[in-house]
């Protein structure tokens, strides 16, 4: 297992706690099921807080909340299950949750890339360290070209249309 | 029609590549099979009975001449020298190989064309009214707006791994000729008091094991806010569309579930709130790909043409075509131009590469170079000089693409069935060739009158047979084709699903069942004039199901 962000492997720095295993001091990702039963606890610690959520747990749960969590963790349970994607538009685009947005479960090489441009900035791949970036640095470069405007700030067709135009017209 | 510029294009040649790669790392076993799947299938890539199959996306429906010719090309070169219009206005090839496929693809590329999101648990292709921008009756030609969806839905990062599939309809006539009702998004475009256009939204409707008509949710949407509005439906079934079981995985589902009211209600919050986004259109981008659609150059015509009017009286056979095939057009002096794929014991929407060829050279002769596929299985020359129809149908007749029988009985729909796909029950082609070849003969044809069968070889119902007339399915009871019928089903503005009359009908039995119906009918019908579904709504089932089944049976 290997997380990519910002074009690089890096060490995961975070402890994925399980609901039954004690507190460690450091960094630790919980459960929704966690958070919500041991909150104050959480609150109360001194190391950074993140959370993991499952596809079918909405993150309309923990919106007020966002400001406790560095990181947020979506789960794919299989790639086929694309919630986590509207999910993500939400949490940076509408609720502009800025930590770390990770992409965890079956996360492959055929959808990184559309994680990323609705809001993932890192990823867990199943793979080892020189895989994993490959796949990553393989799948960003594939398309150049995109017609939806998403929070990713890729310019879109229609926009570089418009520039154009008006580029055409001034001159 | 609308042309590529460089965006459009160089989005399609990076697609290709990423599918010639996808497809190099399931050769090399890179990609398991499993994951392989739903990379293929968007790109228009199914694995049938006997091969792969290719679908390729006729964009609502409209493509030009040297996109026709190009498909008369693969059919030879990659194929067996024929191809297989859909009911999403799409086309079909049977036979291409899987290493094939990204040169196919390329080749398809060259003429601005692509399979992108033919199937898939995506957005699919957008279809629309056949006659859009030709039709009398038309408020505006809904084309622009499905292009403008295109754009939108291709390749959307949110909504490529939807719960299942996702199918749009637009028409921009009161007449509704493009299905909307049956789909998960359908869009009426219509006047609000002002005056002003926009669009009536249904959300719901579909077919396969639980046929629903479409809900309207939004009465009048205004154009500018279409695509913040579809982007807040599209989140809402992201979200909470069923993923437990792929059979209530549609959005109709969901919208049974919750109630229409809730749906919108859920809409209509998430909207606000993108309304004002950038999602919303400048009214000079609507303009710049509505310019893609303007009207051809049409000439000034007179009103009347003795030239015409005298091949008319003089020759037959023409005005039999003319009385069946040929639609009234809103420019004066020209017509609407509908060409049969539906030969007399023919395979429904089949088409060989030497008529695609014919039809590619006569849409340049006399359409503006621009062809029609329709839901309904055939093609249309949308713009043809009411002159010009004499020669066209000549034309036509010599390559056996002149059957006047557009709207009768033998103008039936099919799907491939077990002859090639993989998910059928039975057979559906062979079906359509007899019941067709028993109600061959013309006079007979017009003495039916106006009828629409639909035959869909499983419960997917891709022939929409719920709505049909006479809706036909064919189930497997223990190794054994069996086939029901429904009757009084309708796919117009006053769309309705068809009611199922009795225990299911043998092979053996079915093509006698149909004409059992409709002697039924030529008996009980008042006059000439009452077509076969408004005898159906005065009387009912009663007399079909005794006519089939016997009096106080089921």
């Amino acid at each position: 297992m290997a997380l990519v962000k910002n074009n690089l492997v890096i060490k995961d720095a975070w402890i994925n706690l399980d609901d039954e295993q004690d507190l460690p001091t450091g960094d630790v990702i919980v459960s929704l099921e966690r958070w919500k039963t041991e909150r104050e606890t959480l609150l109360a610690r001194s190391g950074q807080l993140g959370i993991r959520l499952n596809s079918d747990e909405n993150p309309d749960q923990i919106i007020e909340d966002l400001a406790v969590f560095q990181v947020i963790a979506l789960n794919f349970p299989t790639f086929m299950d694309g919630r986590a994607y509207s999910y993500a538009r939400l949490l940076r685009e509408r609720h502009g949750f800025d930590g770390e947005l990770r992409a965890t479960g079956n996360v492959l090489r055929d959808q990184v890339f559309l994680m990323h441009r609705c809001g993932f900035d890192a990823f867990e791949i199943a793979a080892g360290d020189n895989k994993a970036l490959q796949i990553w640095l393989d799948a960003q470069k594939e398309m150049t070209t995109f017609y939806q405007p998403t929070g990713d700030g890729r310019k879109t067709a229609m926009s570089l249309r418009q520039r154009k135009r008006l580029a055409k017209a001034v001159s | 029609m609308y042309k590529y510029d460089d965006y459009d294009q160089q989005l399609v040649d990076e697609r290709i590549e990423q599918f010639r790669d996808q497809v190099n790392r399931r050769l090399s076993g890179d990609l398991s099979e499993e994951e392989f799947r739903p990379l293929r299938l968007m790109n228009g890539v199914y694995l049938q009975l006997h091969a792969y199959m290719l679908r390729v996306a006729v964009p609502y429906g409209t493509m030009n001449s040297a996109q026709m010719r190009q498909f008369a090309y693969i059919a030879r070169k990659y194929d067996k020298g024929y191809g297989h219009f859909t009911t999403r206005q799409n086309i079909q090839f049977n036979w291409p190989k899987l290493v094939d496929l990204p040169d196919i693809l390329t080749d398809l590329s060259k003429v601005q064309m692509h399979a992108i999101q033919t199937s898939g648990n995506c957005i699919r292709n957008t279809t629309t009214d056949q006659f859009a921008g030709a039709s009398y009756d038309e408020l505006e030609d809904p084309r622009p707006w499905c292009e403008i969806i295109r754009q939108w839905s291709t390749m959307h990062p949110e909504f490529t791994y939807l719960p299942r599939k996702f199918k749009m309809a637009v028409t921009g006539a009161p007449n509704d000729r493009a299905a909307v009702a049956i789909h998960d998004i359908g869009l009426r475009i219509r006047r609000d008091d002002q005056g002003d256009l926009g669009f009536e939204v249904m959300v719901g409707g579909g077919l396969g094991r639980t046929p629903m008509i479409g809900k309207t949710i939004c009465e009048f949407l205004p154009k500018e806010d279409l695509l913040s509005y579809l982007e807040a439906i599209l989140r809402v079934y992201n979200q909470f569309g069923r993923r437990d079981n792929k059979y209530k995985a549609r959005i109709k589902i969901l919208v049974h579930e919750i109630g229409a009211e809730k749906f919108a209600e859920l809409v209509e919050k998430e909207w606000e709130e993108i309304r004002d986004s950038v999602l919303h259109l400048p009214a000079e981008e609507i303009e710049e790909i509505q310019a893609h659609f303007n009207p051809p150059a049409f000439e000034v015509l007179p009103a009347h043409s003795s030239a015409y009017s005298e091949k008319v009286s003089s020759d037959q056979k023409f005005a039999y075509w003319v009385q069946n095939n040929v639609r009234e057009h809103k420019q004066q002096g020209y017509a609407i131009a509908n060409i049969s794929l539906k030969p007399i014991g023919g395979i429904p929407g089949d088409i060989n590469h030497q008529q695609m060829d014919l039809v590619a050279d006569l849409a340049d002769q006399f359409s503006f170079g621009e062809i029609r596929s329709t839901h309904e299985q055939n093609l249309v020359l949308a713009h043809v000089k009411r002159d010009d129809l004499y020669d066209l149908w000549q034309r036509l007749d010599e390559y056996g693409l002149a059957t006047p029988n557009s709207g009768l009985i033998t103008d039936l729909i099919a799907c491939p069935g077990l002859d090639y796909c993989a998910l059928a029950n039975s057979r559906s082609i062979p079906l359509a060739q007899r019941i067709s070849e028993r109600f061959g003969e013309l006079d007979r044809q017009h003495d039916i009158g106006k009828i629409q069968i639909k035959i869909s070889g499983c419960i997917n119902a891709c022939t929409h047979h719920h709505v049909g007339h006479i809706g036909i399915l064919g189930v497997d009871k223990k190794g054994q084709e069996f086939y029901q019928i429904t009757l009084g089903g309708r796919a117009d503005e006053n769309a309705k699903i068809g009611k199922i009359v009795g225990a299911g009908l043998s092979t053996d039995e079915v093509v006698d069942a149909v004409e059992t119906l409709i002697n039924t009918y030529l008996d009980l019908r008042e006059n000439a004039d009452e077509t076969f579904l408004d005898a159906f709504n005065r009387v009912g089932e009663t007399p079909f199901k005794e006519a089939l089944y016997g009096a106080g049976k089921k």
